[in-house]
């Protein structure tokens, strides 16, 4: 290896990675658009001015909140079924992350909403796959695990994740987190664990929570984080829908504070905020405005994504086109491992 | 089976006047490519429950291609006819569940980034479609009216119909008078004055009061087809093998009958109420929905000259720790009037918006009630856009003006 190479990977030892996608895609109507701001006071005043602001991420790929967030996480724009359990067909961030630069599987995580997810922390390219990705942990699984059995409707209604398709019904299976593995490295009780969920008022938030948790005590370089409250708008309840994005506003603020108050990552730890997608736009007749992102119109392909972190210029707006899977590519650069399959190019804004 | 294969056999199982306009359509089916035939088997299909607004709409569509030479039909195809499909697709039975293809076929155009294209080329047709079409004049001026804020006692401390309100005059002193009493009695005023079939509908979030000369349908009444489809939903999920395309093909193959409920006599209406529930993705846990949903349906399916709307509180979405902490009271049982009310502000808006896509739109009038307060708000060609009106009106004065102006 050649000193600047050296120099290179010394310095990304260094640096951290935090991404939090918003798997319930959000329009700008109801964010950063002016009648959405006040949806998001934690964002638009805490986060947005700290931050290099990409006002147009285009998601040319299938509007699926599962294969959108795969095409994100291997910066590919996969074609696989939404509602399939198949892993990624390209090398994921977290795969190249760790095998270019010899990473532990303690240093790559994923915390995602469903059990659709499950598959999302390694692909099934030669080369990659197995044994090469990050830990999944899907906290509504985990939930379920602890739950006594006949909790009626509380049970039910945790498990209902998927609110695309009521016809969806996930197989098990995949390289997700076991119970008593996570709770050993939280070093809590299942009783502790049950108890700190139900002072909880989402899924969201008890993501959020053991996202903290592994930072405090893990402190993985790279951790993906899908929230996906938001994605109660396929229900129709616009007011619903905006309580996910306030709540999302809120616990993005949250993981930020987080970054800073702990010494593994405070001033080394770059954090990129993004929905998936947006959904549809009322103007678009054959959707229903917010309700789904089905049109492929331009609203429902169109969002914004937030970059902050010490290297990354404050208070700065990049209007270009740039598109999701720009995201892996960019997180190579700031790295150092080489996305080398990826369809995205560096976004040299943040670099 | 390839469209050029289509014949009368092919339509056996279908209802007999879609029976008698498929066949009649022979000549024009077997020259469509099979990326568009399905889409008017599906409205073919539907012909013996469609209103007569859409099924004049099926035969002007007919028409339209009918009356093309092969080469002027191969031009309009193209774009569909271009589309690269599977052999999964070829082979489905897109004659006898025209749906089922559909939805397997956005599923494959959106995997094979086709998607984009095919939106184009839909939105080209459709356009050119309705650009063939002679204006035909309305009885009336539309009128979509929406009933929102049951439940919530006080006036809000925030703007109300923020997005309408960029659109119309706000009147701020409104007297409620009788309130729903005198929208009804005006609203049948006006279904006596301009009789049609469908052309007048009340859709409500509770149960819905009847209306005479209005298509009435409500969240209440259909409790027990709620309740049925929710069962027979749960059964599906709970098989030892759930199989979600059967349930798709179950859901929509459902009848009052197969359900175990008399059917009102009124099979359109009650073929409208069915799919409601269960194509709309929503409507079956939250009134909100049904109402903002069966509205858009309607406008879109049976283009009303009048269209009420009324929002009843939705039951309300319990919070993660209640849920955990052994609560069993059912959520049916308990409602969230405010949150509610901004789902309604929505719907309201979401109705103009499809109430303007309907043919006389610059002389079409919309008016939205906040219940019982004193803050409504119009839009129509006499009324100021981005406006506040503060004097004092009385409610009735108001709806009377919509209607009559």
């Amino acid at each position: 290896m050649k000193p600047y190479a050296l120099a290179a990977q010394a310095a990304s030892l260094k640096q951290k990675a935090v991404v939090v996608t918003f798997g319930g895609g959000a329009r700008d109507d109801e964010t950063f658009a002016p009648d959405g701001q006040q949806n998001i006071p934690h964002m638009l005043k805490e986060l947005a001015p700290r931050s290099t602001f990409f006002t147009q991420v285009v998601n040319r790929g299938i509007l699926g909140h599962y294969v959108a967030t795969a095409s994100i996480v291997t910066g590919v724009y996969e074609t696989f079924n939404n509602f399939a359990a198949v892993s990624p067909g390209n090398p994921t961030v977290f795969e190249y992350f760790r095998k270019d630069l010899r990473r532990p599987a303690t240093d790559a995580w994923v915390i995602a909403p469903s059990n659709g997810f499950n598959r999302i922390g390694e692909s099934s390219y030669k080369g990659y796959g197995p044994g090469l990705g990050a830990g999944v942990i899907l906290p509504k699984r985990l939930l379920a695990t602890a739950l006594t059995a006949g909790n009626g409707e509380a049970f039910d209604h945790l498990l209902r994740d998927n609110y695309e398709s009521s016809a969806y019904s996930p197989i098990i299976g995949g390289t997700d987190v076991e119970m008593q593995q996570l709770l050993e490295v939280m070093k809590l009780s299942v009783s502790d664990f049950l108890s700190r969920a139900r002072n909880l008022a989402s899924p969201d938030e008890l993501s959020v929570y053991i996202a903290r948790q592994l930072m405090h005590r893990l402190a993985p370089s790279l951790l993906w984080i899908t929230l996906h409250d938001i994605d109660v708008a396929h229900s129709g309840a616009y007011s619903l829908y905006l309580e996910g994005i306030q709540r999302s506003d809120r616990l993005c603020a949250e993981i930020w504070n987080t970054i800073q108050s702990e010494p593994e990552y405070a001033n080394k730890t770059t954090m990129f905020i993004l929905p998936d997608f947006g959904r549809d736009s009322d103007l678009s007749a054959g959707g229903n405005g917010f309700q789904h992102h089905r049109t492929g119109d331009p609203t429902s392909r169109t969002t914004w994504m937030m970059v902050l972190g010490p290297n990354v210029h404050e208070n700065t707006i990049v209007d270009r086109p740039v598109e999701s899977t720009d995201l892996v590519p960019t997180l190579g650069s700031l790295l150092g491992f080489d996305a080398r399959l990826c369809q995205g190019k560096p976004l040299h804004e943040v670099l | 089976m390839t469209p050029l294969q289509l014949s009368a056999a092919s339509f056996s199982s279908y209802p007999a006047k879609a029976q008698q306009i498929a066949v009649s359509s022979l000549p024009l089916l077997r020259q469509l490519p099979l990326a568009f035939t399905p889409f008017l088997l599906k409205e073919i299909r539907d012909a013996d429950v469609k209103f007569p607004v859409e099924l004049k709409e099926l035969e002007d569509q007919l028409a339209y291609l009918q009356a093309m030479s092969a080469e002027q039909l191969a031009k309009e195809m193209r774009p569909f006819a271009g589309l690269t499909l599977n052999a999964a697709l070829e082979s489905s039975d897109w004659v006898k569940s025209p749906g089922q293809f559909l939805e397997q076929l956005s599923a494959h155009l959106w995997a094979s980034h086709q998607m984009d294209g095919f939106r184009s080329a839909s939105e080209t047709y459709v356009r050119q479609f309705h650009a063939s079409l002679a204006a035909v004049p309305l009885q009336a001026p539309r009128v979509g009216i929406v009933l929102a804020g049951q439940g919530i006692a006080r006036p809000l401390n925030r703007p109300v119909f923020v997005k309408l309100a960029r659109e119309g005059t706000l009147f701020t002193q409104v007297k409620p008078g009788d309130g729903i009493a005198v929208v009804h009695s005006a609203l049948e005023e006006r279904a006596a004055k301009y009789p049609a079939p469908y052309a007048h509908w009340n859709l409500d979030g509770g149960m819905a009061s009847p209306l005479k000369g209005f298509s009435s349908v409500g969240y209440g009444q259909l409790a027990p087809v709620r309740e049925a489809l929710t069962a027979k939903m749960l059964a599906a999920y709970e098989a030892r093998h759930f199989d979600p395309e059967m349930l798709r093909t179950n859901l929509a193959n459902t009848t009052f009958q197969s359900l175990g409920i008399q059917p009102t006599g009124d099979a359109p209406l009650d073929h409208f109420s069915l799919t409601l529930l269960t194509e709309g993705s929503g409507t079956q846990i939250y009134s909100t929905t049904f109402v903002q949903w069966a509205a858009r349906e309607a406008l879109r399916r049976a283009q009303p000259l009048t269209l009420l709307s009324r929002y009843a509180p939705r039951q309300r979405e319990k919070p993660m720790n209640e849920l955990l902490s052994g609560d069993k009271t059912p959520s049916q049982q308990e409602t969230d009037p405010n949150g509610s009310f901004v789902d309604a502000e929505m719907g309201a808006y979401y109705t103009w918006l499809n109430q303007q896509r309907l043919s006389g739109a610059d002389q079409s009038r919309f008016l939205v009630w906040f219940e019982n307060q004193p803050v409504a708000l119009v839009i129509s060609p006499a009324h100021k856009r981005a406006a506040v009106d503060s004097s004092p009106v009385e409610l009735a004065d108001l709806v009377r003006k919509v209607l009559l102006s």
